[in-house]
């Protein structure tokens, strides 16, 4: 039984670049920062190619929103070993606001669409960290959901996925279909090879709009302000247990 | 009339036009065949592609312009102002390409290259090395119908500038296929192409380039290996001994340079150098041990002895005898490169020592501050400007012209690059102080590596005499009634009066200015434009004077300062021709910063033109004033005395 697999990825900001808050205070700059597809996201990728060089899946989907720019993500992920791409259109101002909702409608009827019988997702981006999307889309679809994976194994009709939770690792059987979201140690993701690239050049990648999926992009949330955390400030030091407690009752923390 | 015909040649290499060919140097030219559809990932066996019948072989030939060499013209006076325009020879698709590419480069270089332990341990693991040719940088500029990337020349020098940031890697890369295999690129038949290119693209290969012996270095036509022809003209022997050989330890394929006897007509036997391919596989190949070097000491570089090593016929690179052009085609088709790599660890260190100076304090002060330090930070970016300029317009000329003979040009990039990188690379240690000297941080390692530079792919010397002396050739053909009159005034009084008018003017330093170069610039650099108008005028006129002084003894192992001075006027020259057609470029066309670019190009102009004006009334002023005699005979006395020959100040003659 032959998987056809739909991932998610998206682009954000490069993980090693300083942010800087606009001066409108309504975001951070975006405009000459380096972008990258999500940490995440790569690692469902590279779990999608995996599953198909074990034969587990017949064919990967890379899907991604965004604007002109997100086709650069989903061509890495072609690098990467992906069959095709789905690039659905949102214009840089609109992306600002879109939501997990609206992703995973978006992700949900493209599943319904193409057929799909797992959905990948990073856990959540770097840039808002949600960790929304894979619940949401799941709920949507009706499908039972595997969230924060360390490792997929499939047995029959089912997923084994191993969950790392803050109480440890859990272990859950999925039927497919079913979403799965990603986390740190599922794998490591392969260099997208220079050969790779050029190949990826001919692999196709469809363009759509969210009106097309009949999903309404209206925002739901209106941002307030974007600041930088209060900057660190000096600790103070005390000679000993009696000041500490004074010290803590002034500050009306005790 | 002397004619030291043995360093002409062996600089020059060959006595006509010293042209680049670039294997795959048409990124318009794409032979589209049937792809192998294994969607797996490259693994490292041989991938060729296999032609499918069915489809005709695309080639969409797209005639490229050829046009005169820049360089060489100039020291007729000559500007050709289509330089002025910054070449743009990517078209969309291979610029995206090219971007996509650097990505996993990037990463790949700072994830999992340990440069510290490197050059500790003198080795670069095989899981790097791996990791590399899984990558693909194995085979970037062999056509991809051999399995490589078929990447050009502008390329080419952007990877570079990735790959330079551990310099045992950079080298490994380069000895293997900017000179290792380019000779097989270059003058390979499809034979010898489609035997060896797939398996050295891959990487399953690595290839070596042994030209250099424990007696000639610069002096490369004096080698002494030797091929003969076996009786049935099949196999040739070879023997001899190379020393120095970058991947020399386990190349399998190596481009070997060898004297085979030419018999002439008349019966006399002359020795030409010829080139060949040998594979390790052949016997009587084998490897000393690698050397302890100061620096790129991950790269392997040991001596390569060859003991009746049988080479089949067939695997004679190019003609017999003609190997000597090989080798030249080969070394001015990578030098380039150079100009990225050094601009690109440039600006990785320049960032490092940046950040320390930001931070640290002293005197109440951030580093950043103080004017000295300043200084530093800013005439590096003029210097990584012009080397970067330079690299690109010289990377153009090779991706955008028909057969372009850029071999000066290249030089003038080489020489550059590699001083400026020792010596910025020098400054950053200076700036993070007594850090900067500790092997916890880089620098020092990035310095020790640096230093090759200046030395290998043509030591910095030889290749200033190879710019003066190919652009004096070029110019001298044609000068030649000129000077013959000029150096006979009173036999020919009208062309000396006719000529007197420029030359007075000349004499006082002020050169008509008649090329109108500042309309082929943004107004914003028109200043700049006049300054680098005059510099040309002043250079065309020193040629004259040099070729006038010493006519054909100008090649004399005495005259080499005045050759110097004018290769580094032409190396000054070319350098602002390249920041001031980018600036340009930058400005018209809104790129970010683009007024610091503009500001970076008129410094440089503005220093590059005060070097020259000094340069030229040096040799305008002849031997004798400037202190080139006498630096002659300073040094005959040390050389007489075995040393340094004052007296120690110490020495008492009487009590």
């Amino acid at each position: 039984m032959s998987l056809r697999v739909l991932v998610g990825c998206k682009r954000v900001i490069d993980y090693a670049v300083k942010i800087r808050v606009r001066p409108d205070k309504m975001g951070v700059v975006t405009d000459g920062v380096k972008h990258s597809m999500n940490p995440f996201d790569e690692i469902a990728i590279e779990e999608a190619v995996r599953l198909k060089e074990k034969k587990i899946a017949k064919e990967v989907i890379a899907v991604s929103c965004g604007p002109t720019q997100a086709q650069e993500t989903i061509r890495t992920a072609l690098a990467m070993g992906a069959d095709r791409g789905i690039h659905v259109e949102i214009p840089a101002k609109e992306m600002e606001k879109l939501e997990p909702l609206h992703v995973s409608k978006i992700l949900a009827k493209l599943a319904e669409k193409e057929g799909a019988e797992l959905l990948i997702v990073g856990k959540q981006a770097i840039d808002d960290d949600s960790n929304a999307t894979a619940q949401m889309t799941a709920a949507l679809l009706e499908w039972p959901q595997a969230t924060f994976a360390s490792k997929i194994e499939k047995t029959d009709g089912t997923l084994l996925v191993v969950r790392e939770v803050d109480g440890g690792l859990e272990t859950i059987k999925v039927k497919l279909p079913a979403v799965v979201s990603a986390d740190l140690r599922l794998n490591e993701p392969r260099y997208a090879t220079l050969p790779n690239i050029m190949k990826a050049k001919k692999k196709k990648i469809v363009k759509m709009k969210p009106a097309d999926l009949g999903v309404d992009t209206t925002a739901h949330f209106e941002v307030v302000e974007v600041c930088d955390p209060p900057s660190r400030e000096a600790g103070i030091k005390v000679e000993d247990v009696d000041a500490l407690v004074s010290k803590l009752k002034e500050a009306g923390r005790i | 009339m002397m004619l030291n015909k043995q360093l002409m040649k062996a600089v020059l290499g060959h006595t006509c036009n010293g042209r680049v060919i670039v294997g795959n140097s048409r990124p318009h030219i794409r032979l589209s065949r049937c792809l192998n559809t294994t969607n797996q990932d490259s693994s490292t066996s041989a991938q060729v592609k296999e032609v499918s019948d069915n489809e005709p072989t695309q080639q969409s030939i797209v005639r490229k312009p050829k046009r005169p060499p820049f360089i060489k013209n100039l020291f007729l006076g000559r500007f050709d102002k289509e330089m002025l325009t910054y070449p743009e020879v990517l078209d969309k698709d291979r610029h995206e390409l090219l971007h996509e590419m650097i990505v996993p480069i990037e990463r790949f270089f700072e994830e999992q290259v340990d440069g510290e332990k490197i050059d500790k341990e003198a080795k670069i693991p095989p899981e790097t090395l791996q990791g590399l040719k899984d990558l693909g940088l194995y085979g970037q500029q062999i056509p991809e119908e051999y399995g490589g990337l078929g990447l050009g020349a502008t390329e080419y020098a952007r990877i570079a500038e990735i790959t330079a940031i551990d310099g045992s890697i950079a080298v490994t890369l380069a000895a293997h296929q900017a000179i290792g295999l380019k000779g097989i690129l270059i003058a390979g038949t499809n034979e010898q192409k489609e035997k060896y290119l797939p398996q050295l693209a891959c990487g399953e290969w690595t290839a070596a380039f042994c030209l250099t012996e424990p007696s000639s270095g610069s002096d490369a036509a004096s080698i002494q290996t030797r091929a003969t022809l076996s009786e049935d003209g099949t196999t040739w022997l070879l023997n001899g001994s190379k020393i120095w050989i970058s991947n020399g330890g386990y190349a399998d394929l190596m481009t070997v340079f060898a004297k085979t006897p030419e018999v002439l007509p008349s019966g006399e036997v002359r020795e030409k150098v010829t080139a060949f391919i040998v594979e390790r596989g052949f016997g009587g190949v084998s490897s000393g041990t690698p050397e302890d070097k100061m620096g790129i000491r991950g790269s392997n570089t040991c001596e390569v002895y060859f003991d009746n090593t049988p080479v089949p016929a067939e695997n004679v690179l190019g003609e017999v005898g003609g190997g000597f052009k090989v080798a030249m085609n080969i070394l001015n088709s990578g030098r380039f490169s150079m100009g990225s790599s050094g601009a690109g660890i440039l600006k990785k260190i320049m960032g490092w020592a940046l950040e320390h100076a930001v931070t640290r304090k002293q005197f109440g002060h951030h580093l950043s501050e103080f004017a000295m330090i300043k200084e530093k930070f800013a005439r590096m970016s003029v210097a990584i400007y012009a080397m970067e300029s330079m690299a690109y317009l010289t990377a153009g000329m090779i991706d955008g012209q028909e057969e372009a003979d850029c071999s000066v040009e290249a030089a003038i990039v080489k020489v550059f690059s590699s001083e400026a990188a020792w010596h910025w690379g020098s400054e950053c240690l200076q700036i993070l102080g007594g850090l900067g000297y500790m092997k916890s941080y880089p620098f020092e390692r990035y310095l020790r590596d640096a230093r090759i530079l200046l030395i290998f792919e043509g030591t910095n010397e030889i290749l200033r005499l190879f710019i003066a002396l190919s652009g004096l050739q070029h110019a001298g053909n044609e000068m030649k009634g000129m000077i013959q009159k000029l150096r006979n005034p009173l036999m020919n009084p009208g062309f000396i009066l006719g000529k007197g008018i420029e030359r007075i003017r000349q004499h006082k330093d002020n050169p008509k200015l008649d090329l109108n170069l500042s309309d082929s610039l943004h107004p914003s650099l028109k200043a700049a434009g006049d300054i680098l108008e005059y510099c040309v005028k002043r250079f065309q006129y020193s040629v004259e004077t040099v070729l006038a002084r010493h006519g054909r003894e100008v090649a004399d192992p005495k005259n080499q300062l005045e050759l110097a001075r004018l290769a580094n006027c032409a190396m000054d020259i070319f350098a602002m021709t390249a920041v001031l057609s980018r600036a340009s470029r930058a400005y018209c066309i809104g790129v970010r910063n683009s007024s610091h670019e503009v500001q970076l190009a008129m410094t440089f102009c503005d220093e590059a033109s005060a070097r020259i004006k000094t340069m030229v009334k040096d040799i305008e002023n002849g031997p004798f004033i400037s202190n080139d005699s006498t630096y002659a005979k300073i040094a005959d006395t040390v050389i007489e005395h075995g040393g340094y020959a004052a007296e120690h100040p110490l020495t008492r003659v009487f009590w």
